[in-house]
């Protein structure tokens, strides 16, 4: 008996081997999400202190759009936040904000710190949105289309090698496509 | 031509690690001495030879020459020259291959100073120890290489991430992974006793300095992360249950268990299979670090480098090494048998109890570093682990564990007794409970975690003092009479006191960084002011400056305290032209007390610069509190050398053995 309780920790790593083994064949960048070609999930979501308007998912309608949730707490954004201000003066596509789980006012002081790339912003300190949308962390952005579909979802910073490569020409893509269609 | 030698250079390091495993295992066998020789000569020579790849490597970086992939893709010749240099980590191949360095570097350290009494189970350490070496190597080779060449080589490189240009992040990377490699050789030690079958306290006095090593290594390498996060991140944000920090905190969670049932170990000749068990899994985790980082399985800031064919092979490397050595020990650890007995009421139980304590937290950082991984592979939903989760788990496990300190370093081995005990340490309890109070009185009306972590700060540190005083007989014995008793006590002993009181320090900073941080922003025009604290800051003047490879835009603030001046802070915005990227630098004024910190945000045209102030009580008692814990083991290790010396000096004949016993 005591024999096998040596086992336990060869047991254990063994299941966790088979874990790592499933989480490796999915590139964590490009985790399946359920949403994509479907339409986003409805949400409104009330502004941040300060700011007149929040965020519906009405407001994405009608034009190529990133949807990028952040969180004053997440070191990640900081790295991601000057990509975004790049992204958002080059006017190559807009920029929506949700601004996850912060406390009242966190958002609204990291917006007026590190300067504000998105056209709206929606506070959902509880977190509900996220869970519609399957977050796994932060900072994830959304390429949504024209019909309001979530068209790409891209999980980490967008490193400026990201935008080049991979998002930007998604973005053009849907842009052209709308201007035909 | 430099980037082929490195790379001829590493490849014959591959070459060199294989053949000295397999022939050091099969000539083991025969037990000749000359196994031993050649054992020690392959250690070294595979030292030398990553040592050379690695310094063609940073002449690479330091030429500036991009027809090299690495440099081309993290390297810049405008950038700063020290940073070139510390460019050679601040990716992943070079970064890999700085873990080969350190790894063979311990390998051959091991190779100098190991006694010739050892030879058996210093050759078989060497032996499971340049497998590992193999493993990474070939890893390099084969999916890392850093000596790819690029052609056509561009004009200029691509820069080094901005963030990482940084004196903390430079020096972050070299400390960790001395931390992390170091726990190889611990490790390789328990695998060499299970194969042999036999661990015994002569086991433990060997390994003991390694595994101190790593762990001073892991204590500073933590810390330094957690500046930089302060530091740089513009934020004060020192801690964030980030994976990739988690991923830091378990093998020192590990590595702290060890030390300590080592100590068992070393005294009473018990808790055998499990020191063994935690030898393996210290360097496991540490694997499992490296793995969290490179592969990309758990996403995060610190992942700069995510490539998945990369983590197929680690995880090959994983499971050969933490498969490998679990499963043998399932095999050969029923072998080791304990020798010691002890009662339910002894400094060994005590020291159980903090392993088992440190193992639980262990756990629950694992569970909640990996439980988002678990649930999206088993289904489609994804969920996210925060701080919340580590705060509500991590803090009260470790709050009950820290009770505990104090009264372990007085328990009598074997069987000690609760009561005298406790009328000793009631001085402690009487100056830990005032000084919750007055916590809670002056700070914390609101919530009970600053009163609470005061508390088991002063306890801790009280309680230390005490011990120590009665170690030395202060109240007993006159003034001279202590100082010698002082000077005789035993270097472990100072190294116990100055940990557990390093402890202490740092707890009382973490708790005065989170519970009593105090925040305030505010758009400003100069001339403005803004209040935090009891503090005024006004914005002076903000000024724009060319630099070398970036663009600064620099904010002088005055701060002034009632009617007092107390001088300039200039809080900086840095711009990176080739990465389009930009920096915060904060301002920040340090004193005992607590800092005020600074940061300038980006402009706008109407309402001026948005500056966010922060006081953060008592943060410079982090990184005093990290260091004081640190040369608390620093000591221990100096303990070794020390009777060492005590022993050899009185130089009757001793039989070779025996000498060998002490000296090792």
């Amino acid at each position: 008996m005591t024999r096998l309780v040596l086992f336990v920790p060869l047991l254990l790593f063994a299941v966790m081997a088979v874990y790592f083994g499933l989480g490796l064949r999915e590139d964590p960048s490009e985790i399946p999400s359920q949403l994509i070609d479907r339409e986003l999930p409805p949400f409104d979501l009330p502004p941040l202190e300060g700011f007149d308007a929040g965020l519906s998912s009405r407001d994405l309608r009608g034009q190529v759009s990133l949807l990028n949730v952040f969180g004053s707490w997440c070191p990640p954004c900081a790295v991601e936040h000057p990509m975004l201000m790049q992204i958002a003066r080059s006017g190559a596509v807009p920029i929506y904000g949700i601004d996850w789980k912060d406390p009242p006012g966190a958002g609204t002081a990291w917006l007026e710190r590190n300067g504000n790339p998105y056209v709206r912003v929606g506070d959902d300190s509880e977190g509900r949105v996220a869970i519609d949308l399957g977050l796994t962390g932060a900072p994830e952005t959304f390429l949504i289309d024209r019909a309001g579909r979530v068209r790409y979802r891209h999980v980490g910073v967008i490193t400026p090698e990201a935008w080049r490569d991979t998002l930007r020409p998604l973005v053009e893509h849907l842009q052209s496509e709308a201007e035909q269609g | 031509m430099i980037a082929e030698l490195g790379q001829f250079a590493l490849i014959l390091a591959f070459v060199v690690a294989l053949g000295q495993s397999v022939l050091t295992f099969a000539g083991l066998r025969t037990g000749d001495r000359v196994v031993h020789d050649f054992a020690r000569a392959g250690a070294l020579a595979q030292f030398a030879l990553v040592l050379a790849a690695f310094a063609c490597l940073t002449a690479l970086f330091a030429l500036s020459d991009f027809s090299a992939l690495v440099v081309a893709e993290n390297s810049h010749t405008d950038k700063p020259f020290i940073y070139k240099l510390t460019g050679v980590w601040g990716n992943h191949e070079g970064s890999m291959l700085l873990w080969a360095l350190i790894l063979t570097g311990y390998t051959a350290a091991l190779a100098l100073t190991a006694k010739p009494v050892e030879a058996r189970l210093v050759s078989m350490t060497f032996a499971v120890q340049s497998l590992i070496t193999a493993a990474f190597t070939a890893f390099l080779i084969f999916t890392s290489n850093p000596f790819a060449r690029l052609w056509p080589a561009p004009e200029n490189g691509q820069d080094l991430n901005p963030l990482l240009q940084d004196p903390g992040l430079a020096s972050h990377p070299p400390m960790l992974y001395a931390g992390y490699v170091g726990f190889s050789i611990t490790f390789s030690f328990a695998v060499a006793a299970l194969l042999d079958g036999k661990v015994d306290a002569r086991w433990a006095r060997i390994v003991r300095p390694w595994a101190l090593t790593a762990w001073c290594f892991l204590t500073v390498g933590i810390a330094l992360g957690a500046s930089w996060a302060y530091y740089e991140l513009g934020w004060g944000g020192w801690w964030a249950w980030d994976p990739v920090e988690n991923a830091s905190l378990m093998p020192w969670l590990a590595g702290t268990a060890f030390i300590h049932s080592l100590r068992v170990m070393e005294k009473r000749d018990t808790l055998k299979a499990w020191t063994v068990l935690l030898a393996l899994l210290a360097f496991s985790l540490s694997l499992a670090g490296t793995f969290l980082v490179r592969s990309g399985v758990l996403t995060s800031v610190h992942a700069f480098a995510v490539d998945p064919t990369r983590g197929v092979f680690i995880l090959a490397i994983l499971i050969g090494v933490i498969g490998g050595s679990l499963a043998l020990f399932g095999l050969r650890a029923g072998l080791l048998k304990p020798t010691g007995m002890f009662s339910e009421v002894s400094r060994e139980s005590t020291l159980l109890v903090n392993n088992l304590f440190i193992g639980a937290a262990c756990a629950l950082v694992f569970f909640g570093t990996f439980y988002p991984l678990f649930v999206t592979t088993v289904s489609d939903q994804t969920i996210t682990v925060g701080a919340p989760f580590f705060n509500a788990t991590f803090n009260p496990l470790m709050g009950v564990l820290l009770i505990l300190v104090p009264v372990s370093g007085m328990l009598a081995w074997k069987r000690g007794r609760l009561a005298p005990i406790a009328r000793k340490l009631a001085p402690a309890l009487v100056a830990a409970l005032a000084a919750g109070l007055v916590a809670f009185w002056i700070a914390d009306r609101t919530r009970i975690a600053g009163a609470l972590g005061t508390a088991l700060a002063l306890w801790i540190a009280v309680g230390v003092a005490i011990d120590l005083a009665q170690r030395t007989r202060l109240f007993d014995a006159g003034p001279g009479a202590s100082l010698a008793r002082a000077a005789r006590l035993p270097l472990g002993i100072w190294g116990m006191a100055v940990a557990h009181f390093g402890l202490a320090v740092t707890v009382f900073a973490i708790t005065g960084v989170s519970a009593w941080k105090q925040e305030t922003s505010a758009f400003m025009m100069p001339g403005q002011s803004l209040q935090l604290g009891g503090y005024t800051l006004t914005l002076d003047d903000v000024r724009r400056t060319e630099r070398a490879n970036f663009v600064s835009e620099e904010g002088a603030f005055s701060v002034t305290r009632g009617q007092r001046d107390l001088g300039g802070l200039v809080a900086e915005r840095r711009f990176y032209p080739v990465r389009q990227m930009s920096t915060t630098e904060s301002a920040i004024r340090t004193r005992a007390t607590g800092d005020l910190y600074v940061t300038l945000g980006e402009p706008s045209p109407e309402r001026g610069w948005p500056v966010h102030a922060y006081i953060y009580p008592f943060a410079m008692w982090l990184w005093i509190g990290s260091a004081i814990l640190a040369l608390g083991g620093l000591l221990s290790i100096a303990d070794r050398g020390r009777r060492a010396l005590a022993a050899r000096r009185p130089a009757p004949p001793v039989p070779a053995a025996a000498a060998g016993e002490v000296d090792a």
